[in-house]
């Protein structure tokens, strides 16, 4: 595999969050009975007009913005012509020379802990297009059934430069982009539905080599683990083949998550032969200046940004500060939590954030911003561990009470549960001479050069103190007193 | 640049228009007449002329994010050849 260099670009089509069509006034509500949500313009009814939706151009805008692209003043919608019964009119409006979106780029964290790095993707345009209805292949008696409720669903097709160089790389990037687009409001990401559908097209090429391999395209991905194992298969197939002498034919393949292999689709018709052409029912979108600046205006602050903040302010290694960025959600509640237990103790914050909570939430398969310990909450509880009022163990103890509604707050739990720490030094020395006067043999072990001997201890002079002692107090009244 | 007729076939073909070997010839007449138009258009000197994507210099109006149309299926699916349990029926598309 050394010898070979991977080569991954994607497209991905990603639903924008609108009520309504992006040519039609007709619902896009998911999950309706078939055809309920198709008007006389999606089924392509004679005389009607396509009248596009100013959402779906917003939403393109958010994103150019996101991404520092070039939102076009000037766009075109082009059409894409084909022949398939869930496209009634004959032809897709998408846009082809002049695209909404130009450029950009997206900077990803991909791998964890020392190797760990950061890789920049660019992006080489976002359009915008309408979707195409569903055709449904069960038996009725050899007939297709077609559900046009889907059709002119307004997505944003967003291609990347062949810039990815393993599928770790474009699972990071597919990643990253499926938060983004979901930080800035412009789709659910739900892909269950089809919300977010990625692309590969992959290619192999010696190391070194300055022309691309030929590339084969994966279509319609719509999970992150089939887009690694697809691309994986796809990878470790074409080195085979090229290995053994064959060419890499340019095609179209699907995924078959249960054999985890890939496939030739039915041959589709060559990108000449859709015989892209201006459509004349659509005039050119023009976007002001105006426009676009009340749109940044709006913009939440990107997860690129505070990301770059949360390391910067808090001190958060880059690691931390992008999965806490990982939705608008948990950077909010990790702020908040923050705001109560001081900017000294973000660390600590960011730790029960990622850790506790979030081990927590998803063994309940709950979401952050329903989380029944509130930031608030969580910040008043590290604030009561920096100040010793409690210990880190006993602090799970009072998470797990605040979990369950046992108090309102840390301190009120803390106190009604009796759980404060006895740092009161007397005590203390006095459970220690204890331990040490009840378990001579674990001091003669330790004396003779067992290290283990001490931990031994250390548990006993916990249990006495039923965890509420300060295990630092603990550790260096008993060092001192074997020491003696 | 003039269109063979095996060309002209596959035109007919994406277009799913079917043209009989005699249609075949006249529509090649017909579509290189046009070509040669194109030349001729061609042969101007458009330095400095932006492209023009539509006949009318205005821009696309746009209209509010509303649902304005309602369910109006059963109409729909009265006029259409075959239909089953609200769907439309097509001959079987799967390859």
């Amino acid at each position: 595999m050394n010898q070979w260099e991977v080569v991954i670009g994607i497209e991905t089509h990603a639903q924008l969050a609108t009520v309504s069509k992006i040519f039609s006034g007709a619902s896009t509500a998911f999950g309706a009975e078939p055809n309920t949500q198709a008007c006389a313009v999606d089924l392509a009814l004679p005389g009607v007009l396509p009248v596009l939706n100013r959402q779906a151009v917003e939403c393109a805008i958010r994103f150019g913005l996101a991404i520092d692209a070039e939102v076009a003043r000037k766009s075109v919608f082009a059409r894409k012509n084909y022949f398939y019964p869930d496209l009634p009119k004959g032809y897709q409006i998408s846009q082809m020379d002049l695209p909404v979106v130009v450029g950009g780029q997206i900077a990803v964290q991909v791998g964890q802990g020392d190797k760990a790095y950061e890789k920049v993707v660019h992006l080489t345009r976002a359009h915008l297009e309408e979707d195409a209805g569903k055709s449904l292949h069960e038996d009725f008696h050899g007939k297709s059934g077609i559900d046009l409720n889907r059709a002119g669903t307004p997505l944003l097709e967003i291609v990347t430069e062949p810039d990815m160089r393993s599928s770790d790389e474009a699972v990071a990037y597919a990643k990253a982009l499926h938060a983004l687009v979901q930080w800035i409001g412009i789709c659910d990401g739900n892909m269950q539905e089809g919300s977010f559908r990625c692309d590969a097209n992959v290619s192999v090429r010696p190391k070194g080599q300055a022309e691309y391999g030929t590339r084969r395209e994966i279509k319609n991905l719509n999970s992150f683990r089939f887009l690694k194992e697809a691309i994986d298969f796809e990878v470790q197939w074409q080195i085979n083949e090229i290995e053994e002498g064959r060419r890499i034919q340019q095609a179209t393949v699907l995924f078959d998550p249960d054999s985890g292999e890939t496939r030739m689709m039915r041959s589709k018709e060559d990108a000449h032969d859709y015989r892209y052409f201006p459509d004349p029912d659509l005039l050119p979108l023009i976007i002001s200046e105006e426009w676009i600046d009340r749109v940044r205006g709006g913009l939440p602050e990107l997860p690129v940004h505070k990301r770059a903040r949360f390391v910067s302010e808090f001190g958060l290694s880059v690691y931390d500060a992008t999965t806490l960025t990982a939705s608008q959600e948990m950077a909010a509640f990790f702020e908040a939590t923050v705001a109560v237990a001081g900017q000294s103790h973000a660390k600590p914050c960011a730790n029960w954030v990622m850790v506790d909570l979030a081990a927590r939430l998803n063994k309940e398969g709950q979401e952050i911003a329903t989380s029944p310990v509130s930031a608030q909450q969580l910040g008043g509880l590290i604030l009561r561990i920096a100040d010793n009022t409690i210990s880190n163990n006993i602090a799970k103890k009072v998470f797990e009470a605040l979990w369950n509604g046992e108090g309102a707050t840390a301190d009120e739990i803390i106190e009604k549960q009796g759980l404060k720490q006895i740092t009161d030094t007397g005590a203390i020395e006095a459970l220690v001479d204890a331990v040490l006067a009840a378990n001579a043999a674990n001091v003669a072990e330790f004396r003779a050069g067992k290290e283990k001997a001490f931990n031994a201890l250390v548990g006993q002079v916990m249990k006495a103190a039923k965890g509420k002692a300060n295990p630092q107090q603990v550790n260096d009244l008993l060092k001192k007193k074997l020491a003696d | 640049m003039s269109l063979t007729l095996e060309q002209v076939h596959r035109i007919a073909h994406l277009a799913r228009i079917e043209v009989s070997a005699s249609e075949a010839l006249s529509t090649q007449g017909h579509l290189n007449g046009i070509f040669q138009l194109i030349e001729q258009m061609q042969a101007v000197d458009t330095t400095g002329v932006e492209p023009m994507a539509h006949a009318q210099d205005l821009a696309q109006r746009l209209r509010d994010d509303v649902v304005s149309e309602s369910d109006r299926r059963a109409a729909f699916l009265a006029v259409a050849p075959e239909t089953e349990a609200g769907l439309y029926l097509v001959p079987k598309v799967i390859e």
